[in-house]
């Protein structure tokens, strides 16, 4: 790269936030993923028009341009795999209005997802989207990759609680679509931008809906003997017409390696537990709440605990929303897949990801939401021998190649990004690819922004450098 | 030679005499406004709209696709006006599978059809739309009709899972899936919804779908002041009960309603400003509902509060979920507003209704989520009410655009809406839709002129 575009991008941010030495830029190769792509320089932007200027000198030196917020993404999409420049939005982390009479908060793409709650829980409101990165990840990267949530079940993803962007398009232009309250005139901008993955457009300020808190939650752990018992169970309760607001399997496995971690209270004897949550008005919540007791008893649960307490539900929630961090204990490195499936098939689904896993020689953990089909298996590995990052690679594909054979998808809340770019054909023809190109196009039509995610490359359908072909984390190859 | 006027021969060649309509009663029945089509398509498949899109793109003809037809007055008339596409011949319900809660389904199919069949296995899908009875499921997501169901339920945005549908260069095309969470690819379908076919033709439609209700309850209270009704919105709205919708309306607006559907009604109109609740769930969760709006009606000393029979329950429902449907009949001069995104204000209501001009009359009906219901009538064919009438419709619409809210004509009689546009002006993304129509329909077959800012 053109080292007069650093020269120009300190010029323009100050030299404290622009980052170019490689030690520096090694830091930001990587994101949750198994993923890596270097960016040329790391800038911190501070207003919009920042952005826009960045944006505009990058198209000056020819250079690709990706956004990240906290770097928690699990598909590598806020990972510069063609080189450039990376815009942080670290720095853009300002609530700016809180509008608590019509439920809405206007924030900056580097507010971290919690701290919208945190600022306006005193009115009974919250944010509803809730990815197990939430304590860390940004409300700009929650919009690019739609993210999720063990709360989705009930709440809907990110686009279900995004009504207005402001956006720089890939030429530096600034520009806004929705409306505070929604409902804006024309097509639905706003419903197309958000997850779409940071391919279309950069998101420098957020209007999102606040959601008022339930009168009464109650939070049940369903232990069972068998996966089976536990996946039918949801599959019963899902017949039954019953939308828990959360609705979480974790294999006993998964259990003994949380426990030994966080001390949650799971059994470690249990071969699979549910986290169950219901909420609402008190008549509703209880209800609920003994309808779904009754189906898991009725499935053989060996016991049904309900939370006494907020103390031992936040306990139960920090469990489930640490499992990965757990895991860390197991094996230097692990992948987090995700796929979804029709609730239906819960059971035969987890079956196949057993023996997949069997027949590669790893162990899977599953802690998914299971509610909405949406799987989490988890594969195990050392980085550093490359044969076994080969085979835990082949083992993902073909288990998402399994959900997409059962009628699911590719990915329910973690997005495509440059982790499941080759395998999107499995679902899309090339009209499909054409149309999305177009689109595409006609936002990013020289794939400046956030080049390589999203299309196959390998159907000529991203025309962009690749410097890194795919090599595990911290390798040395 | 090849000319426009002689096309429907050439589609006939290509489809056979029964997929291609040219008698006179099937082209009035396409008509929009004073325009009708030269030919009517009638396709079975999707790759039979693909086929006919191809056709269009080659030929140049300027497209409508349409269902039952309930809807062809939304919008502005067509620019252009060659060929309709008839979609109720696809009528297949693909896929359903109640234990998922998950249906793929046909957009000719109607929604009573649909309704039936999700019935047997006590499910619903939940858009309590006007124009219902006929309406199939593709002209319901094309054309964005409000749902009574909204505040519980949300708009089709939040349970439309993906789409199959016929792009402008004839080629049939989907995004999303039939999984209840899905980010792969783009979300094309939410740009589908409300976009009055002018992006593509949409063969199917993929749903998250949802348990029936165990019970349904309605409440009722009517207030001595705006004010007092406004407040008790306002109590209920924060009070975090589940309601699934929550509407006022003014004295003008319950005497329509009154008209409609007298022997349901529960209460004389008056001069009251009225309250509407419904609600869903068991009988604790429907006492408690009915006990705390009981109560909260009181406190904004409501003139009384009424929970009629579950037969007048059902009626009120479908009259207010058809607002759209019979409030443009009530009158035969009447400019129907649809404000959306306003946090409208007992001040913002007065300013309206008090706002009225001898002659001029205003029925207001507030629904859930920021939107609002306008209509302003006159009785008489007087030239002067009528200017009046337009003078006060331009003015609404001013206001509304002021407080940065989305203004759409939903009837306006054919002298009106010649000179007033169906939409407000468009903002400064109206570039960006340019080019995402450009991208779906790159000749721009599909609905010339129907949509925002002429699209």
């Amino acid at each position: 790269m053109d080292p007069a575009l650093t020269r120009e991008l300190k010029i323009l941010l100050g030299p404290p936030s622009v980052l170019s030495d490689e030690l520096d830029l090694m830091l930001y190769e990587f994101d949750g993923s198994v993923e890596k792509g270097r960016p040329d320089v790391v800038v911190f932007p501070h207003t919009t028009e920042h952005v826009s200027r960045i944006v505009k000198l990058a198209n000056k030196y020819q250079v690709p341009v990706v956004g990240r917020g906290a770097g928690t993404g699990l598909s590598g999409g806020a990972l510069a795999r063609g080189g450039g420049v990376m815009v942080v939005f670290a720095r853009m982390n300002r609530i700016l209005q809180l509008d608590l009479e019509n439920r809405r908060a206007v924030v900056q793409p580097g507010v971290v997802n919690l701290d919208i709650t945190r600022a306006v829980e005193h009115a009974g409101l919250y944010f509803a989207p809730d990815p197990s990165s939430q304590k860390s990840s940004t409300i700009g990267g929650n919009v690019a990759e739609n993210a999720g949530g063990p709360h989705t079940l009930a709440s809907g993803l990110t686009t279900n609680h995004v009504t207005a962007l402001e956006l720089v398009l890939p030429d530096g232009e600034i520009i806004r679509v929705g409306s505070h309250l929604g409902d804006a005139c024309g097509y639905d901008l706003c419903g197309l931008l958000v997850g779409s993955e940071g391919t279309l457009a950069l998101a420098t300020e957020i209007t999102v809906k606040l959601s008022r808190k339930a009168e009464l939650v109650k939070t049940l752990l369903a232990v069972f003997d068998t996966v089976l018992d536990a996946s039918r169970t949801v599959a019963e309760i899902t017949a039954r017409g019953i939308t828990p607001a959360a609705c979480e399997m974790l294999d006993g496995w998964t259990l003994g390696v949380i426990e030994d971690y966080i001390h949650a209270g799971f059994p470690r004897d249990s071969a699979a537990v549910l986290l169950l949550e219901v909420e609402g008005i008190r008549e509703a919540a209880e209800t609920q709440a003994s309808a779904v007791a009754r189906i898991c008893l009725a499935n053989h649960a060996r016991e049904v605990r309900t939370a006494r307490d907020d103390r031992e539900r936040d306990l139960l929630w920090k469990g489930r929303k640490n499992a990965f961090g757990a895991m860390g204990r197991l094996a230097p490195s692990n992948y987090v897949l995700d796929g979804v499936i029709p609730r239906s098939k819960l059971p035969e689904a987890l079956e196949k990801i057993r023996e997949i896993g069997a027949k590669a020689g790893f162990r899977i953990g599953n802690i998914f939401h299971a509610g909405d089909g949406n799987l989490h298996p988890i594969v195990l590995f050392d980085p550093r021998d490359a044969q076994q990052f080969k085979n835990a690679i082949a083992v993902a594909e073909e288990i998402i190649r399994m959900c997409v054979s059962l009628g699911g998808t590719l990915t329910g809340e973690h997005g495509v990004g440059m982790e499941k770019n080759e395998l999107m054909p499995l679902l899309f023809t090339d009209a499909d690819f054409d149309l999305m190109r177009r689109i595409h196009d006609t936002f990013n039509p020289d794939s400046s922004l956030n080049p390589g995610k999203i299309f196959p490359i390998s159907k000529g359908c991203g025309e962009i450098r690749i410097r890194k072909s795919r090599q595990p984390v911290g390798s040395q190859a | 030679m090849n000319t426009v006027a002689n096309f429907p021969a050439r589609l006939e060649a290509l489809l056979g005499a029964e997929g291609v309509r040219i008698s006179e009663t099937e082209l009035q029945g396409a008509a929009i406004g004073r325009q009708q089509p030269l030919a009517v398509a009638k396709p079975r498949t999707a790759p039979e709209v693909a086929e006919i899109v191809r056709f269009a793109a080659a030929e140049k003809l300027a497209v409508i696709c349409c269902g039952s037809r309930s809807k062809l007055e939304l919008g502005m008339p067509p620019s252009r006006y060659d060929l309709a596409i008839d979609l109720t011949r696809l009528r297949e319900i693909v896929h359903y599978d109640p234990a998922d809660l998950t249906l793929s389904v046909d957009a000719g199919l109607t929604l009573s059809e649909l309704s039936t069949v999700l019935a047997e296995e006590n499910q619903c899908l939940p858009l309590a739309v006007p124009f219902a009875g006929p309406a199939t499921v593709g002209g319901t997501i094309a054309s964005g009709v409000d749902s009574a169901l909204r505040l519980q339920y949300g708009t089709a945005r939040d349970f439309l899972i993906g789409a199959e549908f016929v792009d402008g260069t004839g080629r049939v095309c989907k995004s999303g899936g039939c999984v209840v969470k899905n980010v792969t690819g783009y979300d094309l379908h939410k740009l589908l919804i409300g976009s009055l076919g002018t992006l593509a033709a949409i063969t199917r439609l993929n749903f998250r779908t949802f348990p029936l209700p165990e019970l349904r309850g309605v409440f009722f209270a009517t207030f001595p002041s705006l004010e007092a009704a406004f407040q008790f919105r306002s109590s209920a709205e924060r009070s975090g009960l589940p309601l699934a919708n929550l509407e006022l309306f003014n004295p003008e607006f319950a005497q329509l309603l009154a008209a409609r559907a007298r022997d349901a009604l529960p209460f004389r109109p008056g001069n009251h400003w009225t309250a509407y609740a419904a609600f869903e769930g068991n009988q604790p969760v429907l006492g408690r509902i009915q006990r705390d709006l009981e109560t909260s009606a009181a406190d904004c000393h409501a003139d009384r509060c009424e929970i009629p029979d579950e037969k007048a329950c059902a009626q009120w429902g479908r009259e207010l979920r058809d607002t759209a449907d019979w409030l443009p009949k009530a009158a035969p001069n009447l400019a129907l507003l649809r404000i959306a995104g306003l946090s409208l204000t007992s001040a913002d209501a007065a300013a309206v209704v008090n706002g009225s001009q001898a002659g001029l009359r205003h029925a207001l009906l507030a629904r859930p989520c920021n939107v609002t219901y306008l209509a302003v009538f006159c009785e008489s064919e007087a030239r002067a009410d009528r200017i009046a009438l337009e003078s006060r419709v331009s003015e609404c619409m001013s206001l509304a655009h002021a407080k940065k809210a989305s203004v759409t004509l939903l009837h306006a009689p054919a002298w009106l809406k010649d000179d007033l546009s169906v939409w407000g002006p468009t903002g400064a993304d109206f570039p960006l839709m340019q080019r995402v129509k450009h991208a779906f329909d790159p000749q721009a077959i599909f609905a010339p002129g129907r949509f925002a800012g002429g699209i």
